[in-house]
C-alpha cells in the first residue's frame, strides 16, 4: 500500500495531473454553482476533452475533479439563491438559505465549504483503505459473480429511486439493456438489431448517448422551460465561524463522512440519498433545542448534508474502480470514459494500472484541498458568477455537445444520432423519467451479456446460479432489492388507510 | 455532388502529398514522414498495442518519424476499425492500421464483409508466436499435464482467449489440443473481451489455461503472474529461453501470428511508399532492434506486393486448417 501510495503520489503531482485536479475542480465549482448543469451534464460534455488527452490518470483526475468540484460548488447557489445546481445538494439548501437570508450567508459558505472538505478529504482516506480490501476479495470472482454483481447493480436502481418513480425507473433500466444489445455482441460477434445500418454495427456510441441523455436535454430544457433566477439571500460578508460553532459541527461531521460514504458505496444510491439520510439521521440526533433550528438554519443542518454528499462522492468511486461496476448515473459515465480509454476498471486495475488507481485517490486529496481554497477566501467572488443569466449556457452546451459527438468519431451520423435520442431524452425529461437509470443500464448491459454467456458456457447451462453459492447470494440480495419499494410502498398505502404499522 | 467529393478527394490528396514532400524538405537528415496516426483495432495492453506501440516508438526513436500518435479502438474482434478505416477513409490519410491473422481469418469465416483486399496493404512487419500460460499457482507444469486435466474433467478444463470463438486464440488452442489428439471442437473455449479480464480469470480459477501472444506471455510470466507451458514456435525462443515449445513435448504444430500496417482504401500512392521507405528503414536502426528483441518477436518484412502474395498464401492454408478443425 505504501508503495501504491508513493507510485500515487509521483502521478498525481506531475505538472499536467496538478494542472488537471485545478482545472477540474474550477470547472466543477462553477458548473455545479449554476442551475441546471449538474456533474453528470459536465462530465459528458468533458469526456470528449478527457479522451483526447490520451491518458488514462490525467483524465480520470479531470473528470473526478469535476465530480467533486461540481457537489462542493453545487452548494453555493443552494445556500445564496435556493436554487441547488446540483441534485445532491438540494438538502443543503435546507438550512443554508434560512441562515443566508438571516443575513449569515458567509458563515453558511464557510461551513459548507469545510464540512465539504472534510467529508471529501475522510471519504478519500477511507477509500484508500476499502477499495485495496474488496479489490482483494474481488480477484476470487468468476464471471458468474460479475453477473449477478450487474444483477444487483441494476436492481439497486429501482430500490434507490425515489417514490413513484420505482417504475420508471425500472422501465428506463430495460431501455438501457435493450440499447445495449445494438451491434456486434463480443461473444458471437453477429451484428444484432442495426437495421443493417453500417453504423450501427459496432453498438451506439457511450459519447454520443451520454450527451445525447445529460448534455443536449439540458440546453433544450432551458430552450422550452426557462425558469427564473431566485433572488440573492444575501450580501457575503463575514466568513468567520466561532469556536463553539466549529465544535458544534465536529461530531456532524464525524458521523457523516462515515456514512455518507459508506451510502455512496452502495450501488443506486449517491450524494443526494446521502444527503437527504444525513440531513434525517443528524435532526434525530440533536437536542430538542437544536431540533427546532433544524430548517430554519442550523448549523449542524447545513453541515450534515454537505459532508455526506462529498463522502458519498468518494465512496462512489470504490465500486468503479474495484469492481468495475457503476453504482452512479455520473460513475457510468466515468466509467464509459475509462473504457474508451482502453482502461477497464476492476480488480486488476490496482495490479495492471496502479499509478492510475492512485494516482485518483491522491488527486483527491490534492483537489479537496484546492476547493477548500477556491472556496473559503474566494467565494464572494466566485459567486458572481450566478448573475450571468443562465441563457448564455445554452450556445455553451450545444457547441460542446455536437463538437465532442462529432469528434470522438470523426463520423456525421453520430450527430444525428445525438439529436434524435437527445429530443427523445428531453420529452422523456419532462414526463418525468429518470434518464441515470438508462446510461446504467446501457454499460451494464454488455458486460451483463458477456459474463451470463460466458458462465452459461462454463457450466453448460444455467447451473452455476445455484452452484455458486456467492452468485446465489448476490442474486437474492437482488431479488431483495426489487421487492423492497413496492413493499413499502404498499406499508405506506395501508399506513395511509388508517392500518398500523408493525414498527 | 460526385464531382465535388472526387475533387475534394484530389485535394486533401494533393495537400497531404504537397505536405509530405514539404515537410520531408527542411526535414534534418533522414527523417521521411511528419507524423503517424496509430489505429489499434483492440485494447491497451494486447498484442496489436504492443506492435504499433513499439513501431512507434522506434520510428520516432530513430528519427525516421516526427512524432506518432495512438488510438485504440477495440470492438468486434478489429472489425470495428476495419469498418472505420474503410468508412472514414479520406479523413484518414495520415492513419496506418496495425492488423494481424486475425483480419484472414475473419473475413475467411464471413464474419465481416470486408477483407484485406478492401485496405491499402503497406507492409507485413513482424510475427509473434502464440503461447497457452497457466497461472503461476496451477498444478500444470506442461502441455501433458493440460492434456491430462482435460481427459480427467473435460468440463472443467476450459481455455480461455482474447479472441472470439473462432478467432485466432481460440484457433491456437484447438490446434493444439487437435495435435495432442483430442477433439478440438470439444475443448471449452471462453473468450474475453480484454486482456485484463482473461489474466483475471485465469488468476481466480475460471479457466485453466489462457491462448495468448508469446509477447504478452513473456511480459506475464516476467512480472510473475504465470507460466508458460507450451510456445508455437519451431524452436525455442531466446525471450523465453525457458518456455518449452509444442514440439519439445510431442505436440507436432506450430503458428506464427503476422502482424503489419494497412492504409485507408484509395490511400495515394506517394503517401503509401513514403509509409514503406520508412518501416524498410526502421529495421536497420538499433532502435527497432532493441524493441524487437525486448516482445521476443520475429522480423517478417513483406513489403507491397509482397505483402499480397504473403496473405494470400496464409489465407490458403488457414482456411484448410480452419475446415479440418470443423470452423468453416
Amino acid at each position: 500500500m505504501l508503495e501504491g501510495l508513493l507510485i500515487g503520489l509521483q502521478t498525481a503531482m506531475s505538472f499536467q495531473n496538478l494542472a488537471m485536479v485545478i482545472a477540474g475542480c474550477l470547472i466543477g465549482t462553477f458548473i455545479g454553482m449554476l442551475p441546471g448543469l449538474g456533474p453528470m451534464s459536465i462530465i459528458a460534455i468533458m469526456i470528449p476533452v478527457a479522451i483526447s488527452m490520451g491518458d488514462p490518470s490525467a483524465a480520470l483526475i479531470l473528470l473526478a475533479g469535476v465530480y467533486y468540484g461540481a457537489i462542493f460548488g453545487g452548494s453555493t447557489s443552494s445556500i445564496l439563491l435556493n436554487a441547488p445546481g446540483v441534485a445532491g445538494t438540494v438538502a443543503s439548501s435546507f438550512d443554508g438559505y434560512p441562515m443566508a437570508k438571516k443575513g449569515k450567508a458567509g458563515k453558511a459558505l464557510t461551513i459548507a465549504a469545510i464540512s465539504s472538505f472534510a467529508g471529501g478529504t475522510i471519504g478519500a482516506i477511507l477509500l484508500m483503505i476499502f477499495a485495496p480490501m474488496l479489490s482483494s476479495v474481488a480477484l476470487l470472482f468468476h464471471s458468474a459473480e460479475y453477473f449477478a454483481l450487474m444483477v444487483v447493480g441494476l436492481s439497486a436502481i429501482a430500490a434507490f429511486a425515489g417514490t413513484g418513480q420505482v417504475a420508471k425507473a425500472i422501465i428506463m433500466t430495460l431501455f438501457g439493456l435493450i440499447l445495449a444489445t445494438v451491434g456486434e455482441g463480443t461473444l458471437f460477434s453477429l451484428p444484432r438489431f442495426t437495421g443493417g445500418i453500417m453504423d450501427l454495427q459496432s453498438g451506439l456510441g457511450f459519447i454520443t448517448l451520454a450527451m445525447a441523455m445529460f448534455a443536449l436535454p439540458e440546453a433544450l430544457f432551458l430552450v422550452l422551460k426557462p425558469k427564473e433566477t431566485g433572488s440573492s439571500g444575501g450580501e457575503i460578508k463575514d466568513l468567520r465561524i466561532t469556536r463553539s460553532e466549529a465544535r458544534a459541527i465536529a461530531p456532524v461531521i464525524g458521523r457523516q463522512s462515515i456514512q455518507g460514504f459508506f451510502i455512496g458505496v452502495l450501488p443506486g444510491a449517491g450524494a443526494t440519498i446521502a444527503s437527504f439520510l444525513g440531513y434525517a439521521v443528524e435532526r434525530n440526533l440533536a437536542t430538542k433545542e437544536e431540533q427546532a433550528e433544524f430548517g430554519k438554519g442550523s448549523i449542524k443542518g447545513l453541515a450534515a448534508p454537505e459532508t455526506a454528499n462529498n463522502a458519498a462522492c468518494t465512496g462512489s468511486f470504490v465500486p468503479l474502480l474495484t469492481l468495475g461496476i457503476p453504482g452512479s448515473g455520473t460513475t457510468a459515465i466515468l466509467l464509459g470514459a475509462l473504457i474508451a480509454l482502453n482502461v477497464s476498471p476492476g480488480p486488476r486495475l490496482m495490479i495492471d494500472e496502479p499509478q492510475i488507481f492512485w494516482a485518483v485517490i491522491m488527486s483527491m486529496f490534492i483537489g479537496n484541498l484546492v476547493l477548500l481554497v477556491l472556496n473559503l477566501p474566494l467565494i464572494p467572488y466566485i459567486a458572481k458568477v450566478l448573475s450571468i443569466p443562465r441563457n448564455f449556457l445554452i450556445p455553451f452546451i450545444l457547441f460542446f455537445t455536437l463538437m465532442g459527438a462529432y469528434i470522438g468519431q470523426n463520423n456525421a451520423t453520430e450527430l444525428l444520432i445525438l439529436v434524435g435520442f437527445g429530443i427523445c431524452a428531453t420529452a422523456l425529461k419532462f414526463a418525468d423519467y429518470p434518464l441515470p437509470p438508462l446510461l446504467i443500464g446501457f454499460i451494464l448491459g454488455g458486460m451483463l451479456e458477456d459474463n451470463f454467456a460466458r458462465s452459461m458456457q462454463l457450466y453448460d447451462g444455467i447451473a452455476f446460479i445455484w452452484e455458486r453459492p456467492m452468485t446465489l447470494g448476490l442474486l437474492a440480495i437482488s431479488l431483495i432489492l426489487l421487492v423492497l419499494p413496492s413493499y413499502r410502498a404498499r406499508r405506506a398505502r395501508y399506513h395511509a388507510d388508517g392500518v398500523a404499522s408493525g414498527d | 455532388m460526385m464531382t465535388f467529393e472526387r475533387g475534394c478527394k484530389a485535394l486533401i490528396a494533393a495537400t497531404v502529398t504537397a505536405l509530405t514532400f514539404g515537410s520531408s524538405a527542411y526535414a534534418d537528415g533522414h527523417k521521411i514522414m511528419d507524423s503517424i496516426h496509430f489505429l489499434i483495432p483492440g485494447g491497451a495492453g494486447g498484442g496489436w498495442d504492443g506492435t504499433a506501440r513499439g513501431t512507434g516508438e522506434a520510428l520516432t526513436g530513430a528519427g525516421l518519424v516526427g512524432t506518432a500518435t495512438y488510438e485504440n479502438m477495440s470492438g468486434g474482434g478489429g472489425g470495428k476499425a476495419i469498418g472505420y478505416l474503410i468508412e472514414n477513409a479520406e479523413s484518414n490519410e495520415g492513419t496506418l492500421m496495425v492488423n494481424s491473422t486475425p483480419i484472414v481469418i475473419r473475413s475467411l469465416t464471413g464474419v465481416f464483409p470486408q477483407s484485406f483486399r478492401d485496405l491499402t496493404l503497406v507492409a507485413g512487419t513482424i510475427g509473434d508466436y502464440a503461447a497457452i500460460v497457466v497461472g503461476k499457482d496451477s498444478a500444470i507444469n506442461n502441455m501433458g499435464d493440460l492434456v491430462a486435466a482435460y481427459d480427467a474433467d473435460p468440463a472443467a478444463t476450459a481455455i480461455g482467449g482474447g479472441s472470439v470463438p473462432g478467432g485466432m486464440d481460440h484457433l491456437v488452442a484447438a490446434m493444439a489440443m487437435e495435435a495432442a489428439g483430442r477433439d478440438a471442437l470439444a475443448v471449452k473455449y471462453i473468450p474475453y473481451d480484454a486482456g485484463g479480464n482473461a489474466m483475471a480469470a485465469l488468476l481466480s480459477g475460471e479457466i485453466a489455461a489462457l491462448s495468448t501472444g508469446l509477447s504478452e506471455a513473456i511480459d506475464l510470466a516476467n512480472a510473475g503472474e504465470v507460466k508458460i507451458i507450451g510456445v508455437t514456435a519451431d524452436e525455442r525462443v531466446p525471450a523465453a529461453a525457458d518456455a518449452m515449445t509444442m514440439k519439445e513435448q510431442g505436440i507436432d504444430m506450430s503458428f506464427v501470428n503476422w502482424r503489419g500496417f494497412f492504409g485507408a482504401p484509395g490511400l495515394d500512392a506517394d503517401q503509401v511508399t513514403a509509409y514503406q521507405e520508412a518501416i524498410a528503414a526502421m529495421y536497420d536502426t538499433p532502435e527497432w532492434e532493441a524493441v524487437r528483441a525486448r516482445n521476443g518477436w520475429v522480423n517478417i518484412h513483406n513489403s507491397g506486393e509482397d505483402f499480397r502474395t504473403f496473405l494470400e498464401n496464409q489465407e490458403q492454408v488457414l482456411g484448410d486448417l480452419m475446415t479440418k478443425l470443423g470452423f468453416l
